[in-house]
């Protein structure tokens, strides 16, 4: 009999299986540690102290899980309508140009609080639009969606780069960055959230996009789950065949969801741009973009989820900076490697235990 | 010309029987076909003919049961040891590569050797004989997806003949061709029969059945009914046969009090997705009051119909109009703005997504309603009352709007799907296989439901397979053959009269 | 402009390209049996560093070149297992091989020789070094078509040349082999290949090995021919661009050789005009050859030159129908 057509309860699916191949992923990079000739338990324990045992590593940690939770509901949202943003690295990039313009210009007159909304606004805009043209040839021409956001990421890149480098650079500096904002142009750290729970911030750029985040977890759930518009996503997604017979137009809903999964990304920007280093500089996405799809996956597509992936990858961050201190041998990319197996199994391969998992579930879950 | 009397059958096929889950698709059939003779193997959709096939051709295995193929015991495991057996397959859906050439599609998996050189030089002049030798001409360097559907079928059929095929299965082989096209087949089966080869028609078109078979083996529900010689039959008797008799579910019903047209469709065409004609110049009226049936065998239009009539393929020419006003390529959320209500034939891909909750499938299509939400928002509540509200009256079972739509059993599956469409109080109520899958129980409720419709003054347009189902539910019927009505009739009609109209034969 | 110029473009042209055409024909033999490969990118990297620590451990820049491929290979066996008989979405395997590379190069790197990730110096043993064509040092300065001789056809490495010869030995296992009969067929209707007795999987499987050893080419030639050694990320992205030229070109063999030498030729320009002014306009920013490609693959895709088919069956996993 095919274990293929066998259902499984909610909590194997969504906590067993992700689970298990978490387990799998950190007992592979395990196994790399091991191969270098470094003792992976130690590794495990500098990364896990690194991250989270102090207030500065948890404020440095909550800082890149703030980048995760953006891009990993960009992601979520557009998979939510069968949709495969990889594009939210080059949409978070080009987001920030909206937020730095915000910033750029406001930062002189009023304070941080006047100045959010608009870089909010200006970042989700920005983000938004360099989903539209994807988007747009996804719905009206059948171009595969995956291939065109990944050329608009690297047509984003060498976008921002020519700005930076001959627009919006300081004249007479020689780094392809912006101005400093002012403190009406950032936004304020979390040092106050660190502190009551007894810890000191220390030099983490742990900062108020954190907040927006989680505000946006709760928006993108609201969306998703609570609107028609959510349901409309979610139909197109599960199963296009009913969302024809339903009624729901596809042309409008594939551009809408990808100009909501642009705007998250754009306002990941936010977190370093204007939390961290004030001022918009070359490539300060690092990653997050392909970080989020990740996050995404293993989250399951769900707020609640997105947010420990991302707090997970945060960990993994954080921990690595901190161990590559401690272990020469083993660098920052070790987490790369990390991310690389969670998405291989978390995405490719989840299914791989599947049918084990069904034959140890017939034999001793009907009990 | 048949084969002598003490030759070995060419095809034996003893015992088989085949499971699908719950499914019984084949009961322990039995089937002996004669060497050098077209044998024709009928009935309705869902009968197993497919399946028995497939089986033969090694797509599936046979869960019992065993295979002779002149005289010996074969094990058939997989297409290749069918191509071994000398057993080739005409798909009823192509299996053709359609940007290769027609040579390409005839040698691929029998290619002469790893280059491509000198075998396809050979291959050339084998096909070009081949091509002579049956009347099979094509040319061997068009490309598949330029050529008319009915030459595609011919490389379909050279393919088989290529590999040696000494069986020839097809499987309902003149859906796609014209009249003419069909005609010249015939003549190609006739010469391949001649030359000896061995042919298995699988149709559920009475026409072809006298024209051009030796034998035929009725198949009704999975199990093999009755096999005859061709000329010692009649279209009535197979007619009967194919339909058969059953406990009907006959509906207690009064006499229907038709007022209004109000769907009207004049000179309506529909093609399929590669351009076939599907739906031929139909036009029909319903009334407020009444229910309309369409009768036929699966594939006869009948689905195009309604994809067009509940706006979800544009038709090719032609009109619809409710309560006179034209609608035709509306889409699917303006018809039902205007008052249609839609229990689709497929269930499972389109009338509900198995993923959700069942309270949300309960609002599926309807769920821009201000009931269920205001402005954009959507009231959770307001569906879930609904959802229950729902429930109660139409007892799907288990009571829980919370639970995953795929938990449920079929029945209930479907009367979600009709307690969705009938609760927003539709002036025409379109509805395809409604108890596909059903239990009985289900079912009377489902026709009970349909009655009160029709009597509340609504507009029902009813497609079914089931003639059962057709006769007992209808005011009027309609018969579906090749895209085109064939006859109207009324439901007292004789199952026999009906059987030959859905097999082609003219009332 | 001076002839020179024109021709140290052209003779960059040509280096800028190998790795793009080795690239985009291993993306060609999968997809043209259905199988998405993102993953290029990564495979390119995992063989660049296996071929500078073969050559840099043995000296030899064949070891190097068997080692790229080898480890190229099991890395498209990798990610055959997820797509093909795991059924798993190729998309997200491709991203995730690319993940691997990227850390698991350096990782492995640093651990191994504690220089930031890079592979140390090879030396020019180690190397696939200048084939000098006869009589390229006397034909140099005798006018343009000599200086083309000595710079541009003559004086490359010997995987550069293995480039351009294998894009017809591509053509011809493409289209005159019954393997490539089949591959082609397997990405337009697997069911048709099915029917007629062919392992679905098997070819398809072969179809990413190709691929494996096309793309270990192209590694090997990053860090020992055109480089000295492996440095983190040496790939830069020429992945994704081999993969816009095989969509550029439509899946077919010289339109992808053309593509590439087309893309190679945007980069080597860009490279060119750097700091030098057009009348008229000023610098051309590098950033517009650099968008360059994608934004013409972008065109393509829409439509807007010319209708790009992909395989038919192309990122969907064969199930047999009920």
């Amino acid at each position: 009999m095919s274990t293929a057509s066998v259902p499984l309860p909610n909590w194997i699916t969504y906590g067993l299986m992700p689970f298990l191949n978490l387990v799998v992923a950190f007992l592979i990079s395990g196994a790399v540690v091991w191969f270098i000739g470094e003792s992976p338990l130690d590794a495990v324990t500098l990364l896990l102290q690194g991250a989270l045992g102090n207030g500065e590593g948890i404020g440095f940690t909550l800082y890149y899980a703030t980048n995760f939770i953006f891009t990993g509901l960009s992601v979520a949202v557009a998979y939510h309508a069968g949709l495969f943003n990889i594009g939210s690295e080059g949409q978070a990039y080009v987001g920030g140009l909206g937020a730095a313009l915000a910033s750029l210009a406001l930062d002189h007159y009023v304070p941080w609080y006047v100045t959010m909304p608009f870089a909010v606004i200006g970042a989700a805009i920005f983000g938004a639009a360099w989903a539209l043209i994807p988007a747009w040839l996804q719905a009206k021409r059948g171009s595969h969606i995956v291939i065109t956001t990944i050329m608009f990421n690297f047509i984003g890149a060498a976008m921002m780069v020519y700005l930076l480098v001959h627009v919006l650079i300081v004249p007479g500096k020689m780094a392809p960055e912006t101005r400093v904002f002012l403190e009406g142009g950032q936004l304020p750290k979390l040092d106050w959230l660190i502190a009551m729970f007894g810890g000191k911030i220390g030099a983490a750029p742990f900062n108020a996009s954190f907040l927006i985040a989680l505000f946006m977890c709760v928006a993108v759930w609201i969306l998703i789950w609570r609107t028609k518009l959510g349901y409309e996503i979610r139909t197109l997604g599960a199963s296009p065949t009913a969302a024809v017979y339903a009624g729901i137009p596809y042309v409008k809903t594939v551009i809408i969801t990808m100009l909501i999964s642009g705007g998250l990304a754009g306002m990941m920007a936010l977190n370093p741009v204007l939390g961290a280093s004030a001022r918009l500089q070359v490539e300060f996405v690092g990653g997050a973009g392909f970080v989020g799809i990740a996050v995404s996956l293993m989250g399951r597509s769900h707020p609640i989820g997105i947010v420990l992936a991302a707090i997970l990858f945060g960990v993994l961050y954080q921990g690595g900076d901190a161990l590559s201190f401690d272990m020469p041998k083993i660098t920052r990319d070790m987490i790369v490697v990390i991310q690389g197996l969670v998405i291989l199994f978390a995405g490719a391969l989840e299914y791989l235990f599947r049918p084990a998992i069904v034959r140890v579930w017939q034999r001793f879950g009907k009990a | 010309m048949s084969s002598t009397p003490t030759a070995a059958p060419a095809i034996e096929l003893i015992g088989i029987d085949k499971k699908f889950g719950a499914v019984h698709a084949n009961k322990n059939i039995n089937l002996t076909v004669a060497k050098g003779s077209i044998h024709g193997i009928i009935g309705e959709n869902g009968a197993g003919k497919s399946t028995l096939m497939s089986i033969l051709y090694g797509f599936y295995h046979a869960d019992g049961g065993s295979i002779r193929i002149n005289g010996k015991d074969t094990v058939i495991h997989d297409s290749q040891a069918a191509i071994s057996a000398g057993i080739g397959m005409v798909h009823q859906h192509f299996m053709l590569v359609e940007n290769f050439s027609v040579l390409e599609n005839v040698i691929l998996g029998v290619e002469g050797g790893a280059l491509l050189g000198r075998g396809v030089s050979e291959a050339r002049s084998a096909l070009k004989r081949l091509e002579a030798d049956y009347g099979l001409e094509v040319d061997p360097d068009a490309i598949i997806e330029e050529l008319p559907v009915g030459l595609q079928q011919r490389v379909e059929i050279l393919k088989a003949l290529y590999r040696g095929a000494e069986i020839l299965i097809l499987d309902e082989p003149t859906g796609v061709l014209t009249p003419a096209e069909a005609d010249h087949l015939f003549k190609i089966l006739g010469v391949l029969r001649d030359q000896g080869k061995t042919i298995v028609l699988i149709t559920h078109k009475l026409r072809e059945i006298m024209a051009i078979t030796d034998t035929v083996s009725v198949m009704r529900r999975g199990e093999m009914v009755a096999t005859r010689k061709t000329q010692e039959t009649t279209v009535e008797e197979l007619a009967e046969l194919m339909v058969g008799r059953r406990v009907l579910l006959r509906v207690e019903k009064g006499p229907a009090a038709p007022s209004d047209v109000v769907l009207s469709v004049r000179n309506l065409t529909v093609k399929d997705g590669r351009g076939v004609t599907m739906v031929d110049n139909v036009s029909f009226d319903v009334r407020a009051g009444e229910v309309v049936g369409i009768a036929g065998v699966a594939g006869n239009g009948q689905s195009e119909l309604l994809e067009a009539i509940t706006g979800i393929r544009k038709p090719a020419s032609g009109e619809i109009l409710m309560h006179g006003q034209p609608v035709t390529g509306f889409d699917s959320a303006r018809l039902r703005q205007l008052g249609l209500g839609h229990i689709p034939e497929d269930r499972h891909h389109m009338g509900l997504v198995l993923g959700f909750e069942e309270s949300e499938n309960s609002i599926l299509g309807y769920h821009r309603d201000v009931r269920y939400g205001r402005g954009p928002m959507l009231d959770l509540d307001a569906c879930r009352e609904d959802a229950k509200d729902k429930i109660e009256k139409y007892d799907i079972r288990p009571p829980n709007c919370r639970l995953k739509t795929a938990n449920f059993s079929g029945g209930n599956q479907q009367k979600i799907v009709v307690a969705r469409e009938i609760e927003r109080d539709p002036a025409l109520l379109v509805v395809g296989q409604p108890t596909r899958g059903v239990d009985i129980g289900a079912i009377e409720f489902i026709h009970r439901r349909l009655i009160a419709m029709r009597d509340a003054g609504k507009a029902v347009l009813l497609v079914s397979v089931e003639l059962d189902e057709i006769r007992s539910l209808s005011d009027r019927i309609l018969v579906m053959f090749a895209g085109r009505v064939v006859g109207e009739k009324t439901p007292d009609t004789g199952e026999q009269t009906l059987g030959l109209m859905m097999a082609g034969i003219a009332a | 402009m001076e002839n020179l110029d024109l021709i140290s473009i052209l003779g960059s042209t040509i280096r800028l390209s190998i790795p793009l055409i080795f690239t985009a024909l291993a993306g060609l033999f999968t997809e043209r049996a259905g199988v998405f490969d993102i993953g290029l990118e990564g495979k390119m990297l995992f063989s660049a560093f296996a071929a500078a620590v073969a050559a840099f451990m043995t000296g030899s820049p064949w070891l190097g070149l068997l080692s790229g491929i080898t480890v190229s290979v099991l890395i498209s066996l990798i990610h055959g297992f997820a797509s093909i008989t795991n059924r798993g979405n190729q998309i997200v395997s491709g991203v995730a091989i690319n993940f691997l590379a990227s850390g698991l190069t350096a990782v492995l790197g640093q651990a191994w020789f504690s220089q930031g990730g890079r592979t140390p110096p090879l030396a020019v043993s180690a190397r696939f070094t200048e084939i000098i064509f006869p009589y390229a040092a006397e034909l140099r300065d005798t006018g343009f078509l000599g200086r083309f001789y000595a710079n541009v056809i003559s004086g490359h490495n010997i995987l550069t040349y293995l480039a351009f010869i294998a894009v017809p030995a591509s053509w011809w296992v493409l289209y005159r082999t019954r393997f490539g009969l089949r591959l082609r067929a397997v990405g337009e209707n697997p069911g048709a290949v099915d029917t007629a007795g062919i392992s679905v999987t098997w070819l398809r499987y072969r179809a990413t090995i190709c691929a494996g050893i096309l793309c270990g080419c192209a590694g090997t030639y990053l860090s020992i021919a055109q480089s000295a050694g492996f440095v983190k990320d040496m790939s830069a992205g020429k992945g994704y661009i081999a993969l816009a030229a095989l969509i550029f070109a439509k899946w077919r063999p010289v339109p992808v050789m053309l593509a590439c030498l087309l893309f190679g030729f945007l980069d080597a320009f860009a490279n060119f005009m750097q700091g030098k002014n057009v009348p008229g306009i000023g610098e051309v920013p590098v950033q517009i050859f650099q968008a360059l490609p994608y934004v013409l693959t972008c065109v393509l895709l829409a439509g807007f030159i010319g209708v790009a088919r992909p395989p038919k069956a192309g990122g969907v996993p064969y199930v047999k129908e009920r």
